[in-house]
């Protein structure tokens, strides 16, 4: 299993996700957003989190514009499986790999926590180790994390099961940090095979440091 | 040389958080007969190409390819 991480200029939760992705027992390779292909064994691409070009525009906005950008897309339209988190997240909606897009969080801070989440849909390879209605607990750390989607965007991703993820407290009610439509957190695409969330599941990979429950999310990768 | 400006806001109907708050502050400072605030940016371009229809054509590009995301901003462009 070889997972492959983009870095842009700003990136900065690549060695985490590294890290998260090694200690499940795959290969992993970091490779700078310059690059104008992807290894060719990559069977998980990753846009991992933080600030590509400073958030300037827009969170994503110029990164998307990359020169590896093309080989993503090109990768994901094949069917390839690629995971956005957080910053990544972003890019994928900026690129239009995912639906929707991320807006300023409605109380305007900067979110820094764990928070519960409730899966939604596990009928994809991310969350199939998971059970709908399962709470996990994962840290959520953004500025621009408010998911917005028109209403007939939203009733599409609800009839092609592409919410992944909802915002809840302990006990699956909804909960909502940052005013995204509907409490969303994660989503996919249409074929399931490109994921985006803000919660960091390579952030709750340890119970010692609050939280192993990015472990079940990340290892559906792997076993597919 | 034309001057283009270009402003984008977010689109009616989509919550303007920052706008909110800046109606909240006004409130607080007893401005009284504001009805609605938003907050948008403005982007300010060079561009040497003189002929305005040209221009035009060239900025609304720039717009729908990276100076706004359509799905949640609108935009306008004034050439100068």
């Amino acid at each position: 299993m070889k997972v492959t991480i983009l870095q842009f200029p700003g990136t900065n939760c690549e060695y985490d996700t590294q890290h998260a992705f090694e200690q499940l027992g795959a290969t992993t390779e970091i490779v700078w957003h310059k690059a104008e292909t992807l290894p060719s064994d990559t069977n998980l691409l990753v846009v991992a989190g933080g600030f590509s070009y400073g958030d300037y525009l827009r969170s994503g906005a110029i990164a998307k514009f990359s020169p590896v950008m093309k080989a993503v897309t090109e990768y994901a339209n094949k069917g390839g499986k690629v995971l956005g988190i957080c910053n990544g997240f972003q890019v994928l909606t900026e690129a239009g790999l995912l639906p929707g897009a991320l807006k300023r969080n409605d109380g305007l801070h900067f979110i820094s926590k764990h928070h519960t989440l409730k899966v939604e849909n596990n009928d994809n390879v991310f969350l199939e180790k998971l059970n709908n209605g399962d709470i996990v607990n994962i840290p959520i750390a953004h500025h621009d994390g408010n998911y917005y989607i028109d209403e007939a965007g939203l009733a599409d991703l609800e009839a092609n099961g592409q919410i992944l993820l909802r915002y809840t407290d302990t006990k699956g009610e909804l909960k909502n940090p940052n005013g995204s439509v509907s409490s969303i957190a994660g989503v996919c695409n249409k074929s399931k095979n490109v994921f985006g969330l803000m919660p960091h599941p390579e952030r709750a990979m340890e119970s010692i440091l609050g939280s192993d429950d990015g472990v079940k999310m990340l290892e559906g990768f792997l076993a597919s | 040389m034309i001057t283009a400006i270009v402003n984008v806001s977010l689109k009616a109907g989509v919550l303007d958080s920052q706008g909110k708050a800046v109606h909240h502050a006004l409130d607080s400072l007893q401005f009284a007969g504001v009805e609605d605030v938003r907050v948008g940016k403005q982007i300010v371009l060079k561009i040497t190409e003189t002929d305005k229809e040209k221009a035009m054509a060239e900025v609304t590009k720039m717009c729908e390819e990276i100076l706004a995301n359509t799905v949640i901003e609108d935009y306008t462009i004034e050439l100068i």
